[in-house]
């Protein structure tokens, strides 16, 4: 088969397109999925305990 | 030093040494009758000095097993010192080239103090000798606290290190003696290279091995960041620098892609060197120093996830702004340029996050010179990601490109975001690294801030003056249709500016030998028991920011 110009501009402008359409649901789906709410609260606010050691 | 690494350890650290010092004995004999002699002597020495290094403290006793009840601190430490020493010489270099531009007797007749040469040692030195150190000590210090564990051995991270300045070290001598690649940010020849990779895939083996180890099950968003500027970088650093050598004993190497394909793939990762090496890993220190030093949670974190994927995804198309006007394709050219439009979408995010992140704790931002070191830099962050999207669309860029306009732009990032973020995330690190209450003097930390920002300020503002009026006299016609002014006219245009900018240079140098100074002494000389001041943050209404 013949890769020319068209076919790799025809190529981004379709699948392209939609995979970074598709990455971008999934980076949403997984930022606003309302179980993540806890563990991220959890994350932000862990990092301001003054404790000073390794977990053992 | 040597006395925190294990028996096996220490055996491990003496064989890689002394390998080290065999490959540049092999480079000296092979070498002979090229520069690349002089770096096969100094890549010997360094071997021998780590390897006398580590037999010097051969003998000392072990380390117990309590170490394992604390975190790995001593490269740390040694990474902040490293990190100044590179800011202070290559700041030094900077003001020196900036002054060659309004005196050019001050190359004093040296052909290895000529602007060319030069000027790769200021920018090699800047990015990875400071940027580089900076990045590699607190990602160790990040990755160990947000995990809740200790790194899994003691000697990795010694390696990582101390390559990493071998690496730093033989590109600044090679520029001095003239080996260069010509491609800007990634002027070190083939082996030293080589040796960055081999330096690069250990440290982010490191950090993958640390995480694996978290007893934190989520991984905090700053890991994110880290981990993508190691991931990236690698992949630019080894794409960008595929070369064939001239033969195993020359220093001069040949790039296998060619013409404009060389030209965008070297701005691929020129831009992407700026994304990942220079934004991403210094994200990751805003997003740790700066919620720990105002005592408050990141203002959002489900946005702080959203600008880290966009950030992310939209750089890596970015590079081809570079290259508006050239025999690059022009479909390529608007897909940069529409990329670099997109990308103030997450640069802003951060940005705002960072700083409605202090919202509320205003006064401390005013009593406290290292929160106002960090919230200036977000505010840099913001108005040069503004002004890189900006100078990205096409006509801007007709205007702006090849002139000091660019130059101002860079050190708008470089300085006002880059440096000041740095400075801020080492004075809040340096007393709770050594266990001091505060640093040596509140005052100098304050001295240092405004002469930061002073320098930061008339440097960008005589670079954007120079830029603009060197763009408006290359395109200004006559009405003949000749063009109005020769270069050498632009030139003599520029002579105040070019003063300007050396004064700013040497007001934000004077403000780092002050910062190391301060560093120096918080390590050196602060009695433990000193009064808390008001360079700590306050901890004792921990807020809540609103999301």
């Amino acid at each position: 088969m013949d890769i020319d110009h068209d076919t790799l501009v025809f190529f981004s402008k379709s699948w392209g397109l939609f995979y970074l359409l598709a990455f971008a649901i999934c980076v949403l789906a997984y930022t606003f999925w309302p179980s993540n709410k806890k563990r991220f609260n959890k994350a932000k606010k862990s990092i301001l305990d003054p404790e000073d050691k390794p977990w053992q | 030093m040597v006395s925190t690494l294990t028996r096996s350890e220490r055996q491990a650290a003496i064989g890689v040494s002394v390998l080290v010092a065999i490959c540049g004995l092999a480079f000296a004999a092979l070498g002979r009758h090229d520069v690349l002699e002089i770096h096969g002597f100094l890549i010997l020495a360094f071997g021998l000095l780590c390897a006398f290094a580590v037999i010097n403290g051969y003998y000392e006793p072990e380390p117990t097993d309590e170490r394992l009840a604390s975190y790995y601190d001593a490269p740390i430490k040694a990474g902040i010192a490293l990190s100044m020493a590179w800011a202070v010489f290559a700041l030094f270099i900077g003001v020196w080239v900036a002054s060659l531009l309004a005196w050019p007797n001050l190359t004093f007749d040296q052909a290895w103090a000529s602007f060319g040469r030069l000027r790769p040692v200021h920018t090699t030195g800047i990015i990875f000798g400071f940027g580089g150190n900076a990045l590699i000590a607190t990602s160790f210090h990040v990755m160990q606290r947000t995990s809740r564990a200790r790194m899994p051995d003691q000697f990795s991270a010694w390696f990582v290190l101390i390559g990493f300045n071998l690496f730093c070290l033989l590109s600044v001598t090679g520029y001095l003696v003239g080996v260069t690649q010509s491609k800007e940010y990634a002027e070190a020849e083939w082996y030293a290279d080589i040796w960055l990779v081999i330096v690069w895939v250990t440290y982010f083996i490191l950090y993958v091995r640390t995480i694996a180890r978290r007893k934190e099950p989520h991984i905090y968003v700053a890991n994110w960041y880290f981990l993508a500027f190691i991931l990236v970088v690698a992949i630019l650093h080894i794409v960008n620098n595929i070369a064939v050598p001239v033969s195993l004993g020359h220093a001069k190497s040949y790039p296998v892609w060619s013409g404009v394909q060389d030209a965008m793939v070297q701005w691929w990762y020129g831009h992407n060197a700026v994304a990942f090496f220079l934004t991403a890993g210094f994200l990751g220190m805003l997003y740790y120093y700066l919620p720990v030093r105002a005592q408050r949670p990141i203002f959002s974190y489900r946005l702080s996830i959203l600008s880290f994927w966009g950030i992310t995804f939209f750089y890596m198309w970015a590079g081809s702004h570079h290259l508006h006007y050239t025999a690059l394709p022009h479909w390529v050219q608007t897909l940069g340029m529409t990329f670099s439009v997109m990308l103030l979408v997450p640069s802003w995010a951060s940005a705002g996050n960072a700083l409605l992140t202090l919202n509320g704790a205003w006064h401390r931002v005013r009593d406290d010179a290292t929160l106002r070191f960090m919230m200036v830099a977000a505010v840099f962050y913001g108005l040069s990601t503004f002004e890189g999207s900006f100078m990205a669309i096409r006509p801007v860029n007709s205007l702006s490109h090849y002139t000091d306009w660019t130059v101002g732009h860079v050190h708008a990032g470089a300085l006002g975001w880059v440096a000041l973020i740095t400075f801020g995330s080492f004075y809040t690190l340096v007393p709770s690294l050594w266990k001091r209450e505060r640093m040596y003097s509140p005052a100098l930390v304050e001295v240092h801030f405004w002469l930061a920002l002073a320098g930061t300020l008339v440097y960008i503002f005589a670079m954007w003056n120079s830029g603009v009026i060197q763009g408006l006299m290359w395109r200004t016609y006559t009405e003949e249709g000749t063009l109005a002014y020769s270069f050498i006219d632009s030139l003599v245009a520029m002579y105040p500016y070019y003063i300007a900018r050396t004064l700013g240079g040497l007001l934000f140098f004077v403000g780092a030998i002050i910062g190391s100074y301060n560093i120096w002494m918080t390590v050196r000389a602060v009695p433990l028991a000193a009064d808390r001041g008001s360079d700590i943050p306050d901890s004792s209404a921990v807020a809540v920011a609103g999301e």
